[in-house]
């Protein structure tokens, strides 16, 4: 039945689709786990309540969250088998250390400590309490920690030999981990998680303000919301730089395809848009400014960058891609630089709370994070095509020996299941976020409860029904 | 490069600790996908609620084994797991997507509100799917996996037979027992009559099933024959299918006196000695009958750099993963509690 199909862009399709919904979900967590560890620490510091009924709200959209991350990684981590069999045969006595150790260091500890920072709050001491929020919150961490290296030695590879057996055979362990492009992946990583769930909790503080609800809950989302954009998303515009040098110097066909640059030029413009024609080697209807790519890429206005005709055709990824995710992603990262800097403003005026343009602005800019967080992915990934392993291992020669019929199929399931499974729970997450926080008065005073149970609700109160 | 396999046989030790990884996971997940077979069937609604509540805290972390097994043997035997995934494509896929429908239940379960019913069928039937895959999954992989080179060689559906739906079902009322004396442990009243109740039903169900592939097995491969037929093999071997035989007798007689806590030990004792008689049947294959565990094995610096791993942290994953369990011990209620 699909037989005119290649397995192996079928399975590629699958791949990018099932990792494209698993990342979004991480990288709400990894905010949200630090931002929930913050929260409490300030409860347990000044006792204001507004920060425990903040993080109660919070918590349950947490827990909504991991539950969908935990269920799509575990696809994640079976697919390198299933679909990429070559792949993992023969990176598999370089790559299998660094999933083993996640397991063991970080999926273990968030998964064990979850179910204390959800249902522990009668069983163990505040302190204890207080102490699972924060491993759970490390364990995100080290999850990142591990996968990213895996990930970017397969775009940086080094400290392994490839023997006769075509097989991959480490040779040194602390080349592998921290390969020359894990350390700036792994910082603007963490970054972006945290910047999405900045924007989230901005976007819901906002919506609260405007609503004129919920205002003391409001203005603790919406302040530390942009402490962070205030702080962070210049930060990230630095360490994507960095970023983007270290990959001119390890992937520059890459760097070639951001810049839409298909002549090896001295003094190279910067392209701000243009259309890239893989076909004619062109990129077409060019809007550039001379010399800043060579200025931002060399740090000298006519220094050399590399253009994609220096590499045989068979040798380039597919430019379009590459060089639109790339201008979404920093077009995002400076609307994020441009919201700390307005909200600065209005904070100093004293109006950051009650300006009415800066809420719906911020409330349109709630996805803007995972946007740019798919976004930088598209860029990195179709960058490094068409290989999976750079220079060594093409993604065509990576696949299982599967036929299309299977591929398809499950193609379709993934693809059915998870526009109903994860719909529902952006739709229980809306609920959540209109529900907003409970307040002591209505939660518990109507249920004649005399002290606030510590930070349990009943969650039969407003979403179940009472038995 | 550090590597102990001078001094040390790896792949052998390998061998035990995914074995033992699968075991847990069999064990612990085994227990939460049983519940969900048995969810629909409950009394109540407020039996339902206990059921979930007794194994929220847990299912992540239980079900952080099966990633375990699958991260470990991509790690440890990288080709055993290039050939066994492709082999079992359908079948795992399928297992996955039941994990989704069974994992997001938890959640979203206690946040619906008209549409509750969509979650407890999602919970039932992702625990079914996920249950019965792996025991196909068994099935298959007991009947022998095709081979080509370093690949698998088959086709996609080699797996589907009579006897590999047969041990998806056992697997199934395995779990079953699994779950329901897990709830006669945490669940008091009503619940637990009827939890008694389903235990000591599927038990006999299960008891069947394991004479089955105990009879099967043999006659499926003659090396097998061989082996536990053999006479000095027969003697030593005895004792994994008499001790069997005990601890159904003393399940059934605990269920029927009340025990409340012994009877999912012992059903542990079921899958315990199930397992060895699984292994000592398939030993030293890793993909039966073609890719033993010493060919599959991953270079030595990796094993030995995994081992060093392991030999720290798989303590401490144990001891918190215990002081969890000791956290929530008790009753479950029937409250949401978060
Ligand atoms: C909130 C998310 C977010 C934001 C605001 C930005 N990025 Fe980013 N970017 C990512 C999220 C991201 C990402 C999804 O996290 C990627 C994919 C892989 C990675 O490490 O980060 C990425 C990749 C990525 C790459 C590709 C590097 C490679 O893998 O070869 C470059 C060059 C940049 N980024 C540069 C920037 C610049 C100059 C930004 C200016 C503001 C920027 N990023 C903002
Ligand atoms: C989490 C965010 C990620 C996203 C959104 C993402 C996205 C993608 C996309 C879109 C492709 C397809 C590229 C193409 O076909 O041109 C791809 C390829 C691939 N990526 Fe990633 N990736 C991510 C992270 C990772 C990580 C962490 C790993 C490794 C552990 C990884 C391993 C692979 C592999 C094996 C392929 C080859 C298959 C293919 O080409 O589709 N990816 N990824
Ligand atoms: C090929 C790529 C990937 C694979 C195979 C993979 C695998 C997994 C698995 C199996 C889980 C579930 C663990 C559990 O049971 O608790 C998981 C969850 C998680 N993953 Fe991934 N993952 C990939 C990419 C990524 C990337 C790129 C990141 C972030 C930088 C990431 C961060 C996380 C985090 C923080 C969790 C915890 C659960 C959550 O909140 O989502 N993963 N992943």
């Amino acid at each position: 039945m699909f037989d005119g199909l290649d397995p192996v862009l079928l399975s590629r399709i699958q791949f990018a689709f099932t990792i494209s919904f698993h990342i979004l979900f991480p990288a709400f967590t990894i905010g949200l786990a630090s931002w929930l560890a913050v929260l409490e620490w300030r409860w347990l510091r000044t006792g204001n309540p507004v920060y425990a009924e903040v993080y109660r709200m919070w918590v349950k959209i947490f827990a909504v969250t991991f539950g969908m991350g935990v269920v799509s990684g575990v696809v994640m981590s079976f697919q390198l088998g299933t679909n990429w069999s070559v792949f993992s045969d023969r990176a598999g006595n370089v790559l299998g250390p660094l999933l083993g150790f996640e397991v063991l260091t970080a999926f273990f500890l968030e998964a064990s400590f979850l179910g204390v920072m959800l249902f522990g709050w009668n069983r163990v001491s505040p302190r204890m309490h207080f102490s699972a929020t924060v491993i759970v919150a490390v364990g995100t961490l080290i999850s990142a920690f591990w996968i990213l290296s895996a990930n970017s030695w397969m775009q940086t590879p080094q400290g392994f030999a490839v023997a006769k057996d075509g097989l991959f055979y480490p040779s040194n362990w602390l080349q592998i981990i921290f390969n020359p492009s894990f350390p700036f992946r792994f910082v603007h990583m963490v970054t972006a998680a945290y910047l999405t769930t900045a924007f989230v909790v901005a976007g819901v503080g906002a919506f609260y303000l405007w609503r004129s609800i919920y205002l003391r809950h409001a203005r603790v989302m919406l302040g530390m919301a942009m402490i962070m954009a205030i702080f962070v998303a210049p930060v990230q515009l630095l360490l994507g730089d960095m970023h983007g040098l270290n990959t001119l110097e390890h992937q520059p066909t890459k760097v070639a395809a951001i810049e839409g640059l298909w002549e090896t030029e001295r003094g190279a413009p910067l392209r701000l848009f243009g259309w890239p024609d893989q076909e004619h080697e062109i990129t077409r209807y060019a809007i550039e400014i001379p010399r800043l790519s060579s200025l931002i890429l060399t740090h000298s206005l006519d220094g050399e960058v590399k253009g994609l005709k220096h590499w045989p055709r068979n040798e380039r990824p597919p430019v379009a891609a590459v060089f639109w995710s790339f201008r979404i992603m920093v077009g995002i990262g400076i609307l994020m630089i441009v919201t700390g800097l307005s909200g600065l403003v209005l904070f100093l005026r004293k109006r950051l709370f009650d300006t009415r343009w800066f809420q719906y602005w911020c409330m349109a800019l709630t996805p803007a994070g995972f946007l740019a967080v798919l976004a930088g992915w598209l860029v990195t990934e179709v960058g490094r095509q068409p290989y999976i392993i750079q220079g060594y291992m093409r993604t065509a020669d990576a696949g299982s020996p599967l036929l299309s019929t299977p591929v398809a199929m499950s193609l379709t399931a993934f693809i059915v299941t998870y526009s109903f499974v994860f719909g529902a729970g952006t739709y229980y997450i809306l609920k959540l976020i209109a529900n907003g926080p409970d307040t002591e008065d209505d939660a518990y005073g109507s249920h004649g409860v005399k002290q606030p149970p510590l930070i349990t609700t009943l969650g039969s109160e407003k979403g179940g029904r009472h038995v | 490069m550090f590597s102990f396999d001078t001094f040390l046989d790896l792949p052998l030790i390998w061998f035990g600790l995914i074995a033992a990884a699968i075991f847990l996971y069999v064990l612990l997940d085994g227990f939460d996908l049983g519940v969900g077979i048995l969810f629909p069937f409950a009394p109540s609604e407020q039996c339902r609620d206990r059921m979930m509540n007794s194994i929220a805290p847990f299912w992540d972390g239980n079900e952080t084994w099966l990633v375990l097994s699958g991260g470990g043997l991509f790690a440890a035997f990288p080709l055993a797991y290039s050939i066994l995934m492709p082999a079992l494509y359908i079948p795992v896929t399928c297992m996955l997507l039941g994990l989704i429908f069974r994992g997001v239940a938890f959640e979203f379960r206690f946040k619906a509100h008209r549409s509750r019913g969509i979650w407890d069928y999602s919970f039932h039937f992702g625990s079914l799917a996920a249950a019965l895959m792996q025991g196909m999954i068994l099935g298959a992989f007991v009947q022998g996996i095709a081979v080509e080179g370093r690949s698998f060689g088959g086709s996609p559906l080699d797996w589907l037979n009579a006897y590999s739906v047969m041990t998806g079902i056992a697997l199934i009322f395995g779990y079953a027992l699994l779950g329901a004396t897990w709830l006669v442990m945490k669940t008091d009243g009503i619940a637990q009559v009827w939890a008694r109740k389903c235990a000591a039903y599927v038990l006999g169900l299960v008891g069947l099933f394991l004479v089955v592939v105990s009879i099967s097995m043999p006659m499926m491969d003659e090396r097998i024959q061989n082996l536990w037929f053999s006479s000095p093999n027969l003697f030593r071997l005895l004792p994994v299918p008499l001790l069997t035989i005990f601890f159904f007798g003393l399940i059934w007689s605990d269920l029927h006196r009340g025990h409340e806590t012994r009877p999912f030990f012992l059903g542990i004792g079921v899958f315990l000695t199930g397992y060895i008689g699984l292994g000592v049947s398939l030993w030293p294959w890793l993909v039966p009958f073609e890719v033993t565990f010493r060919q599959a094995a991953a270079a030595g610096p990796t094993q030995s750099l995994l081992l060093v791993g392991t030999v720290i942290l798989l303590p401490v994953v144990l001891t918190y993963t215990a002081y969890c369990y000791y956290i929530f011990r008790g009753k479950a209620s029937h409250e949401s509690t978060y």
